[in-house]
């Protein structure tokens, strides 16, 4: 199965819901202020919140009008270019050329971090790269033990320590080892926190900055992972987590469900940070490198088959 | 949470209130705010569209339009419809006739199951029931494990089976509750997405065997606009009883919590908040309400105090204070009991208006004030303590060195306790009732007791005029 298919069969119910709504706006109607205000409400129920759903669509109307459309069924083209546009080019992980690539992921509780971790060590394990993970979740019951499972389930070592340890500890322990082995990639595990919880906060500014002094340059990568199905919350996530450790990069999961994931439209547009993996489902295959034209057109054009 | 919603809503309600007379056009304005207020705060469209209608016809009905305030007539329309749409009043567990009572949690993954059942399992051991947690998530990795390390903590049992399937694990649960004469029983399930078919099937194979009093969706209080079809597919296949809303320690707008009640028809039971075991929290829809417009939550913060504060000591207290006994060691044990209350900030939000006041949440306003009174009094020697009357300018400035403070803290410090005396002293009348009244006294004098910088009296509770960081604010304000 091709990476399109995959994709568009993960989506293939964000699709339907959305899709029939979509369709009824455009088919057979002239192009007139209700055909937008309707895809301005399909795109609020998407997630993409109310000011940016009006700017989308405010950048659509001007587009269509650049292009003289006069039929609704024309709008998919110009929504995919616009929403293309909106979400920039697709954006490459960073890679650190003379040593280990320390990758930190974070997120709130529940997004989906350390099922992230295993499906992104089981993509670059079959790239043929060395990778190893840190398990700093050391606060979550069974945090740790979950971790491992996905290590054995991929074939890569997991370095740890008890639970209740300091996770900057096991991040720093995680780099000496990849030094030593010649990994290719570390994979640092943090537990779950509420962008709200200063204190949590200031614990995850520590982690990067010990990633930062064992290896210059480091971490080259920090993923925040958001749950597709959140609502404008994720907006203020991408914020704080910047803010504290430069986000690079999101992780969008839970795509296989209903929910759109709408929200990445305003944490790209007001935050510019990329979004670089979406994840369609809890089997190890389900990471896929994002595509802006592939959401896109996954989104609004649901009637083409590949 | 709940913040941005209320504020928005709050700047449209004051610009009505400020209207002598309303037209529907004023009308048609505020709603069209609400409605946007609503949508930012990710509660459903189809639900928002439905409630601002509503609001909007009884707003400008004959009798509210033309009678003498009604600004405040459209505020309280939209605080009972509020109050409707997250469920009216407050709802509880169903407990079986005859026990086990079976509750089993379902929902999507990552919404907080696993947390949320050594929360409730903990929440009925405190109620001198015998709960017994079964581990039912076969799907994800050390789920089980998770349930067994939590239900160490607060010492339930777990029962789990190595490699049996959900259902057998569901029916040999059974058995083991009634082997152990456990009275309540709580499944944890997989997280599931509400399309999979086949997952969906298994949790109606497992309600079979269980056949559960209580079926309640976990979900996650950040969850945007997708909270309706989640919460109408599980409602579908199992007829969920309740919701628990989670993660409400975080700053989400929480329109879940409109959205599932209006969608699904069933009521928030519980909330959750924070990653610490402690019991949920019951969901007051009219409270909520009132928080959410910025009336306050009083009663929220009594119960509160009634649990909290230790009533030997408080009763022991009083009659110190009226017998005008009351002496510097009392006043610290006071600052004890308001501190059990739990942080300041968030006793603060409940006081009417006082969501209002930006930046409360950054004032750190915790522990730190407290400590310093705490500081300053344990510098005292205990006759000091006994009689501050002693306390001269050399004794004075001994404990400012003993405490890290200024001999002008101490000073305040002093003066404070002065006031909070003549004030006891004056507290006099009513019988000897306990419980709510001494809770009040200790809260009123909680109110004074932050002011080491600015020595406010004894403001009362609920009173919108509530003490120092309201005159923090004025200040920045004037500032500018």
């Amino acid at each position: 199965m091709g990476l399109f298919d995959r994709f568009r069969k993960g989506l293939e119910k964000s699709r339907a819901a959305m899709a029939d709504r979509l369709l009824s706006v455009f088919r057979g109607r002239k192009l007139d202020d209700s055909v937008f205000d309707e895809m301005e409400e399909t795109l609020i129920l998407s997630d993409v919140g109310v000011d940016t759903a009006a700017a989308l669509v405010e950048a659509i109307r001007r587009e269509a009008r650049k292009r003289r459309i006069e039929r609704a069924e024309d709008l998919p083209d110009v929504m995919v270019d616009v929403m293309v546009e909106f979400l920039g080019p697709p954006a490459e992980m960073a890679e650190n050329p003379d040593g280990p690539t320390v990758v930190l992921v974070v997120g709130v509780n529940g997004a989906g971090k350390t099922t992230t971790i295993g499906k992104l060590a089981h993509a670059y394990k079959a790239q043929g790269k060395r990778v190893i993970l840190a398990a700093a979740d050391t606060f979550r019951a069974a945090a740790i033990e979950q971790l491992m499972v996905w290590g054995e389930r991929v074939g890569v070592d997991v370095v740890r320590q008890a639970q209740g340890s300091d996770p900057a500890a096991v991040v720093y322990d995680a780099i000496q080892a990849a030094k030593a082995r010649r990994c290719d990639l570390v994979i640092c595990d943090t537990a779950g926190r509420l962008q709200n919880k200063t204190h949590l906060m200031n614990e995850l500014a520590k982690i990067r900055k010990v990633a930062e002094r064992e290896l210059p340059g480091a971490p080259h990568e920090v993923l925040l992972v958001i749950d597709g199905t959140t609502g404008q919350n994720g907006l203020v996530q991408a914020r704080v987590f910047k803010e504290v450790v430069q986000v690079t990069g999101i992780v969008v999961t839970k795509l296989d469900g209903t929910a759109k994931g709408g929200i990445v439209f305003p944490i790209v547009r007001e935050e510019g940070i990329p979004v670089k993996w979406i994840g369609l489902g809890e089997g190890m295959d389900d990471l896929q490198p994002f595509d802006p034209r592939m959401f896109a057109e996954a989104i609004c054009r649901p009637e083409t088959r590949v | 949470m709940f913040e941005s919603l209320s504020n928005n809503l709050q700047a449209v309600f004051q610009r009505l209130r400020g209207r002598g007379r309303l037209t529907e056009a004023d009308v048609d304005e505020a709603m069209r705010e609400i409605r946007r207020a609503l949508l930012a705060a990710d509660v459903n469209v189809k639900v928002v569209r439905d409630f601002v209608e509503r609001v909007r016809v009884r707003a400008v009905g004959q009798d509210v339009l033309k009678s003498l305030t009604p600004g405040q007539q459209v505020v309280k329309i939209v605080y009972e419809e509020l109050t409707e749409l997250m469920g009216g009043s407050q709802a509880r567990i169903r407990m079986a006739p005859k026990p086990p009572t079976v509750v089993m949690l379902v929902g999507l993954q990552g919404a907080g199951k696993t947390t949320t059942a050594a929360k409730l399992a903990l929440s009925f051991r405190q109620q001198s029931h015998r709960p017994l947690l079964v581990a039912a998530d076969v799907y994800r990795p050390a789920a089980v494990d998770q349930l067994r390390v939590l239900g160490g903590q607060i010492d339930v049992p777990v029962f789990s089976l190595d490699g049996a399937s959900a259902v057998e694990i569901a029916r040999e649960g059974l058995r083991d509750a009634e082997r152990r004469g456990a009275d309540v029983v709580i499944v944890d399930t997989a997280g599931r997405l509400h399309i999979d078919e086949a997952l969906m099937a298994e949790l109606e194979s497992m309600k079979q065997v269980l056949e559960p009093h209580e079926i309640l969706l976990v979900v996650d209080a950040m969850t945007g606009q997708d909270a309706v079809h989640v919460a109408e597919a599980f409602h579908q296949r199992l007829e969920v009883t309740g919701v628990i809303l989670t993660k409400l320690d975080g700053d989400a707008r929480g329109g879940a919590a409109l959205t599932v009640r209006a969608a699904t028809g069933c009521p928030i039971k519980f909330v959750g908040v924070g990653e610490k075991i402690e019991p949920l929290e019951p969901f007051h829809p009219e409270r909520m309400a009132s928080r959410i417009l910025g009336m306050g939550d009083v009663l929220s913060l009594i119960e509160r105090a009634q649990e909290r504060i230790d009533l030997e000591k408080a009763k022991e207290m009083e009659a110190r204070m009226r017998s005008a006994n009351f002496t510097l060691d009392d006043f610290q044990e006071m600052f004890r009991q308001v501190r059990n209350l739990g942080p300041l900030d968030q006793i603060l939000k409940m006081l009417p208006g006082m969501n209002r006041v930006k930046g409360l949440e950054n004032l750190d306003l915790n522990d730190r004030r407290f400590r310093r009174l705490e500081a300053i009094i344990s510098s005292m020697t205990p006759e000091e303590r006994r009689d501050p009357g002693i306390l001269n300018a050399s004794r004075r400035r001994r404990i400012a060195n003993g405490s890290g403070t200024t001999v002008r803290d101490v000073n305040q410090l002093v003066n404070q306790f002065e006031q909070v005396r003549e004030m006891m002293k004056h507290l006099t009348g009513g019988g000897k009732r306990v419980g709510r009244r001494q809770a009040m006294n200790a809260l009123r004098a909680m109110g004074g007791v932050p002011g080491l910088t600015g020595g406010a009296g004894l403001p009362h509770l609920g009173g919108a005029e509530a003490g120092p960081p309201r005159e923090r604010v004025h200040r920045k304000k004037k500032k500018k």
